[in-house]
């Protein structure tokens, strides 16, 4: 018998059925449905932190004075402040993998124009630092490396602090501010990058040379970290080793001394944040995936009752010539049909529900092709490994005894 | 006239729970084409038995079968459900139609485990067996909006789509009252007139009375084989009864 008779033959028995059968499918609707919202999510939140940390520049390599705390607090003095200019000028001159390296030392405090003020953070650094952080800027010039040498009183300023300084909207570059006691004159507004995946702003900062801060504000002569640019995303764990090497031949280390620095990348954190969203997805794939189990449990009762009360039926058909493949087949396309068309359907309404969070919670979501595919293939699936025994169940009935089944 | 079916010397046996009950105790039987033969016997005699072993929906467990020329014991499951196919056409006591089917669908069905036959032909052959019994203006009726006598109609017309060798009916006026009864054997009486070859298996020994050929079985062997030298028309039975419905 050909495969369009059997079509028909398991489209009829659906449709003699149709409250039925779409009772059924509702379990595969549930379980396609969520699969699908349930990665679409767990996809879209994993791509907006990877997004935020490629902005920030994922190639970002970050030192900070002191061993690795993540293991206990460790607070010796002498260690905090064990970044030096030296560091800093070997890290330069030496590297082979870094494409740009910057220090950093910040101070908080108020910046004051006029009557008006705001709360902010002053970030002592070099002109490289901006192409380390990928910020830019959108009007007027960054600082020369002649200002860093003389520490000379300028700065740049993030949007935010133009907003809460100067409300009136006016031309800020030229502008005299004051960061506590010093004052800085403006020589450039940084192009607005927003707020960042832990919601911090982004904008709210002033850029100074770092013998600015080192000298005018914080009277030190280390360094608070170093930022670097791995020449590449796969340059980062060789740039990591060397400026390891490097840093610990400074500061005299011995084979076996722990580092008294610590080195983070921004590949390493892109690691670590997805790697919870991951762990998230997975959980809520897993869940979705059991509703699609029991879904296929749903099918298999089902086909099983059908093909109990349908006993009668298969002897006719054995007896005007159904071969027990012609049954299987029948029986099996049913369930087959049950589970494709409930994970067509459910497609529709996953997509629909991903779509809707994003719409009504602003939660990012991205609808991966192959989590469609794969949930449509795994019900198809399950339509089959489902309906198998209820299908070969039928299909061994001997005609005589289905035929006089009561 | 041709042979149709052979049986020699056939036994079935069951065996159930450690005991063999013997159904068929050596039937030997041969049928030609365009015999209408009546099968009774009391209940038990193995008549279902042989029924089922000459509808090939069972195999003997000795001797041999032949039908339309083909030995049917050595076959397999596949082969006898093909033979069943082509050669042969069941006539059930309980109509045994799809439920919620048009009638023309019913009689369709052999057809759509026949690869060989379009949709077109099957159409046209199941309209053409919904004629010859009558129920032409009854095609798209679905089978829950018929009587039972108009079931059994679909029922012989969807034997008869196959264009069979053979036509078998177990107990076929079993569910239907006299006179339904009479006009379901006007239609096996047409058949036979028409060249059919007819096995119907009744415990009414009246009905022997219209078919050519009497067999009857007790406690699973053949007790008698006479031919009908003068067979009844059930045409004339039929109008003959009493009329209750007007
Ligand atoms: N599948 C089976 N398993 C065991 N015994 C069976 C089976 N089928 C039939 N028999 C036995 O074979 C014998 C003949 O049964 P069969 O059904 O052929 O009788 P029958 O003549 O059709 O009776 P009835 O007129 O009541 O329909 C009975 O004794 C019955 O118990
Ligand atoms: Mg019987």
């Amino acid at each position: 018998m050909n495969l369009v008779n059997l079509f028909k033959i398991a489209f009829k028995a659906l449709c003699n059925n149709k409250l039925r059968g779409f009772l059924t499918m509702l379990g595969i609707i549930i379980g396609v449905g969520s699969v699908i919202t349930m990665l679409a999510i767990g996809q879209g939140s994993k791509r907006s932190i990877q997004a935020q940390i490629g902005e920030m520049g994922s190639n970002m390599i970050m030192i900070h004075p002191g061993g690795d705390r993540r293991g206990g607090v460790r607070l010796d003095a002498a260690a905090m402040e064990s970044l030096k200019l030296k560091d800093l000028e070997d890290i330069a001159t030496q590297t082979r993998y870094l494409s740009a390296v910057s220090p950093s030392v910040n101070s908080s405090g108020q910046a004051v124009y006029g009557a008006n003020n705001t709360p902010t953070t002053v970030y002592g650094i070099s002109p490289e630092y901006l192409e380390i952080r990928r910020y830019k800027v959108a009007d007027g010039d960054m600082f020369s490396e002649q200002d860093v040498r003389t520490a000379a009183k300028v700065c740049l300023v993030g949007k935010s602090v133009v907003d809460e300084l100067f409300p009136g909207g006016e031309s800020v570059v030229g502008k005299v501010i004051r960061f506590g006691k010093i004052p800085l004159r403006i020589i450039g507004v940084l192009e607005s990058k927003g707020y960042n995946s832990m919601g911090m702003d982004q904008d709210n900062l002033i850029l100074a040379p770092y013998t600015t801060v080192q000298k005018r504000m914080l009277a030190i002569t280390h360094l608070q970290s170093i930022n670097c640019s791995a020449l590449s995303e796969s340059h980062t764990d060789q740039a990591i080793d060397e400026i390891s090497a490097i840093l610990r031949a400074n500061h005299k280390l011995r084979e076996g001394d722990e580092d008294d620095f610590t080195i983070r990348s921004q590949q390493e954190l892109a690691t670590m944040m997805t790697s919870t969203t991951d762990m998230m997805t997975l959980l809520l794939a897993a869940v979705a995936g059991i509703s699609l189990l029991v879904g296929g449990i749903g099918i298999m009762n089902i086909m099983y009752v059908s093909v109990t009360e349908r006993t009668r039926e298969i002897g006719l058909r054995m007896s005007i010539g159904a071969k027990g493949r012609d049954i299987l087949a029948q029986f099996l396309i049913e369930s087959i049909l049950i589970s494709v068309t409930g994970g067509l359907i459910g497609v529709f309404v996953g997509v629909g529900a991903a779509l809707l969070v994003n719409l009504l919670a602003a939660f990012p979501i991205y609808i991966q092709p192959w989590s469609v595919l794969l949930s449509f293939a795994v019900c198809t699936l399950t339509g089959i490994f489902f309906g198998w025994y209820p299908a070969s169940k039928a299909a061994m009935l001997d005609p005589i005894e289905a035929l006089r089944y009561e | 006239m041709r042979e149709v079916i052979r049986l020699e010397n056939v036994r079935r046996d069951f065996v159930v729970g450690g005991e063999t009950v013997h159904a068929l105790r050596g039937v030997s039987l041969t049928i030609h084409e365009g015999e209408f033969v009546t099968i009774m016997g009391t209940s038990g005699s193995g008549k279902s038995t042989l029924l089922n072993l000459l509808g090939c929906l069972d195999r003997p467990t000795s001797g041999e079968y032949f039908l339309d020329g083909s030995a049917v014991r050595s076959m397999d499951k596949n082969a006898r459900a093909a033979l069943r196919n082509r050669k042969i056409g069941f006539v059930f006591q309980n109509y045994n139609l799809l439920p919620k089917t048009t009638a023309l669908e019913n009689v369709a069905l052999p057809l759509l485990y026949n690869p060989a036959c379009s949709a077109a032909e099957r159409r046209r052959r199941a309209e053409q067996a919904l004629l010859s019994v009558g129920l032409g203006e009854r095609m798209l009726h679905k089978s829950n909006q018929m009587s039972g006598g108009q079931m059994q109609r679909v029922a012989i017309a969807r034997a008869l789509v196959n264009d069979p060798a053979v036509i078998l009916a177990d107990e076929a006026t079993g569910n239907l009252d006299t006179r339904t009864s009479f006009e379901v054997l006007v239609l096996f009486q047409q058949l036979h007139a028409a060249g059919r070859t007819i096995i119907f298996v009744t415990h009414n020994p009246e009905l022997a009375r219209y078919s050519s050929r009497n067999v009857t079985l007790r406690d699973g062997r053949i007790v008698s084989d006479v031919r009908n030298p003068q067979i009844l028309s059930a045409a004339e039975a039929l109008a003959a009864l009493p009329r209750t419905d007007d």
